[in-house]
């Protein structure tokens, strides 16, 4: 039985264990190292008696440490790059696919072999080569047309298995220049390219860091400060009405059935109902022309719910209140029965009337108590991704604006359109915007919290 | 006196119950498409659970389980490791322990989704050292979200385990109770609601998320209901609106029975605890 308490041990060492032997193999020294340190600092505190309060927070942290830690360190980082669509990876694998990109033929077809040795493929024969028959030809034939076999100063390509060309690049790659056929000469210009004094540049790229640049553009450059600048006071907005609204609407519901069990099941609907799925939904009867408010609530009208700039901005958030009033409901109902009963009462016989009870007594004890609750909603507002982006994506698209935008724009989406969405994701930038909104929304939710606990020490 | 009551409670239901009733509707509607949903019930067919339940390309079932699968574990690690961190905080004093507990409320600000491209990074990297918690892993994914499950929740559970008197685990331990047999046998019997609220709240979370589990499972096979319904209606939400109507209602059931079995430890977890935090 003793025995026992030692076994998720041994199961976590025997995975660390396992772990260490892969990364070795794969020449992974700093994941090694990183592996070998956990674990040893995870034996220590589960062998040793001290060290108690470790024991109960070592699984967590290393979790945290994983999962969030390192994701925030590498946004931080990657926001400090031009990391994005042409500058992924590294110069050398730039180097590369720049040369194979200038790649001409030159020179007829010429029939060719094509020949196995141990699962590698080739177009020489010579001992131990396997000639392929036609079928297998056919079957590797994703396989066989990338093959490049280096011959003559460049490569042989084939296009059908039986005949190949030569290849050879038009750019020439030397002291980290690259000189094409016309005499230009690409430098490295310092920025992840390969530039020509006239200011043409080499595709793909690399990754290079940039300073500050993506948060100074963020800031300075017009382009982008107009849009971004909207976004972020539309984001304010929406998270402090959203709060406000629901809580309004709780509270007021709370007050008024205060006891009455049957409303609060049913009341709490909307909250139980998949945020996901209430906000497709929600796109389906607010749609323009076959929506269920137009053509029945509305008897047939076209009011434009969603493509609107300012109607949409409405819907969202009306739709975002009818998802989150319940849940201030419930907090609301439950602050309210928490209220001492002879608080009430001794105002009561004090001569208060109801609404002086209430607004004396009960109010400002129930504000205490729902504070921080407001201040983590206000802070998850602030990025509901998931309603903006089933409800609207963002729009309507602000056609004026040069990066894509709409007037439902969060932040959030925002940053996922910058990063992910689009002809030309800039990784770097999404990361920048991602750390200031990061470092809007502690700030904030600190100062709540702060005034939160305020708040609770006067009441 | 009662009845203005009801005039205020009757409308509120009727706007948060409405919605509900159309999709109910609309998963019975003949028709299929957004454009004649709106004859609430002059027609009813199963066809769309029918074809939710039968479409090979969107095998709706596999969906289903998946979800509940990811939830619950996902839920449970997470009321587990929260508990652990918030006896940890609540009953023990150490050096980092204030700062620790606001920073741990802090580095979870950081949104996941913002973090897309980081967690593809690093889980593409564990595929290749260790495939089970990998991309394309339902565990890797469970990994993923027990990462960010500590902040808030520790900070919330701490609460409701500072309201309970240390004087019970004091005597406790004068009878000679480890510091493990206070946590589980004393105290974790006496936070029961808050640590329903938190597996419930977790449970919710992972049932919505679609970002991170749309990058990390791709075979249709594996992915969650929130992935597979908004890839089935993204494209054509008019269209497949009946089937939309029938998957959504039957994917949020588990949620909307706990929350009508759970009430009562709603209530009481959210404002015993959260407020003394």
């Amino acid at each position: 039985m003793r025995a026992l308490r030692f076994l998720p041990l041994a199961v976590a060492d025997a995975l660390a264990v396992y772990g260490l032997v892969a990364l070795g193999g794969q020449r992974s020294w700093w994941m090694f190292a990183l592996l070998l340190a956990g674990t040893v600092a995870v034996n220590a505190i589960y062998l040793s008696k001290r060290a108690v309060p470790a024991k109960y927070l070592a699984p967590g942290i290393v979790l945290l440490l994983i999962y969030q830690v390192y994701v925030v360190l590498y946004t931080g980082y990657a926001a400090f790059t031009n990391y994005g669509d042409g500058h992924n990876a590294t110069k050398s694998d730039a180097v590369a696919a720049i040369l194979a990109a200038s790649e001409v033929k030159t020179g007829e077809s010429r029939p060719i072999r094509v020949v196995e040795k141990d699962g590698e493929l080739g177009f020489q024969s010579g001992p131990g080569w396997r000639a392929l028959p036609y079928a297998e030809i056919v079957a590797r034939q994703a396989e066989i047309v990338k093959l490049r076999v280096p011959a003559e100063g460049g490569v042989l390509k084939t296009a059908d298995g039986v005949t190949a060309a030569l290849y050879r690049p038009t750019l020439t790659y030397s002291g980290d220049t690259f000189t094409d056929t016309a005499g230009t000469v690409y430098r490295d210009d310092g920025r992840g390219a390969f530039t020509s004094a006239g200011g043409r540049s080499l595709s793909p790229g690399w990754k290079v860091f940039v300073g500050a640049e993506n948060f100074t553009s963020v800031l300075t450059n017009a382009e982008i400060r107009g849009p971004f600048l909207g976004v972020l006071v539309w984001t304010f907005v929406f998270a402090a009405l959203s709060v406000a609204l629901s809580f309004g609407f709780g509270l007021v519901l709370a007050l008024i059935l205060d006891g009455y069990r049957v409303y609060r099941s049913l009341l709490v609907f909307p909250y139980a109902f998949p945020a996901f799925m209430a906000a497709l939904l929600w796109q389906g009867l607010l749609n323009t022309d076959h929506g269920f408010v137009n053509e029945v609530l509305l008897g047939g009208a076209t009011v434009p719910w969603l493509s609107d700039p300012w109607l949409a901005r409405l819907s969202v958030l009306a739709v975002n209140v009818w998802i989150g009033f319940p849940y201030m409901f419930l907090i609301c109902t439950g602050a309210l029965q928490a209220v001492p009963r002879q608080l009430a009462e001794a105002a009561q016989v004090d001569g208060a009337g109801p609404w002086r009870v209430l607004a004396s007594v009960r109010l400002p004890l129930l504000l205490a108590s729902t504070a921080p609750a407001l201040v983590a909603t206000f802070a998850f507002n602030f990025n509901n991704f998931n309603v903006i982006y089933m409800l609207t994506g963002g729009g309507p698209r602000d056609a004026g604006a040069p990066i894509d935008v709409g007037s439902t724009d969060l932040l959030i989406s925002l940053v996922y359109k910058l990063a992910f969405g689009g002809s030309s994701r800039d990784y770097g930038l999404a990361c920048a915007v991602s750390i200031l909104i990061f470092a809007v929304i502690a700030a904030v939710s600190l100062a709540g919290f702060r005034r939160a606990r305020r708040l609770e020490a006067a009441a | 006196m009662r009845l203005w009551r009801h005039l205020v409670g009757v409308p509120a239901s009727v706007v948060a119950l409405f919605p509900l009733v159309f999709v109910l509707a609309a998963s019975l509607n003949p028709s299929g498409t957004l454009t004649g949903s709106n004859d609430l019930f002059a027609e009813v067919t199963w066809q769309h659970y029918a074809t939710l339940f039968t479409d090979a390309l969107h095998p709706f079932p596999r969906w289903f389980v998946n979800s509940l699968v990811i939830g619950v574990s996902t839920a449970a690690g997470s009321v587990f490791m929260g508990a652990c961190a918030a006896y940890a905080f609540s009953r023990f004093r150490f050096r980092g322990r204030s700062s620790g507990l606001v920073g741990l409320v802090f580095i979870q600000m950081f949104p996941q989704v913002l973090a897309y491209v980081a967690i593809f990074l690093l889980l593409s990297a564990f595929k290749e050292v260790f495939p089970p918690l990998g991309l394309g892993s339902t565990l890797g994914l469970i990994m993923v979200y027990l990462g960010g499950a500590l902040g808030v929740n520790t900070y919330l559970m701490k609460g409701f385990f500072d309201s309970i008197p240390r004087e019970l685990d004091e005597s406790a331990q004068m009878d000679g109770a480890s510091h493990a047999q206070v946590f589980f046998l004393i105290l974790l019997p006496l936070v029961r609601p808050i640590l329903v609220v938190v597996s419930l709240f977790s449970f919710v979370a992972t049932m919505n998320d679609f970002v991170i589990a749309g990058l990390v499972l791709t075979d249709p096979d594996q992915q969650t209901l929130a992935v597979g319904l908004y890839q089935l209606v993204s494209y054509q939400l008019g269209q497949s609106w009946g089937v939309f109507a029938a998957g959504a209602l039957i994917g949020a059931l588990p949620v909307l029975i706990l929350f009508q079995f759970l009430q009562r430890y709603i209530v009481g977890g959210l404002t015993s605890g959260a407020v003394k935090a």
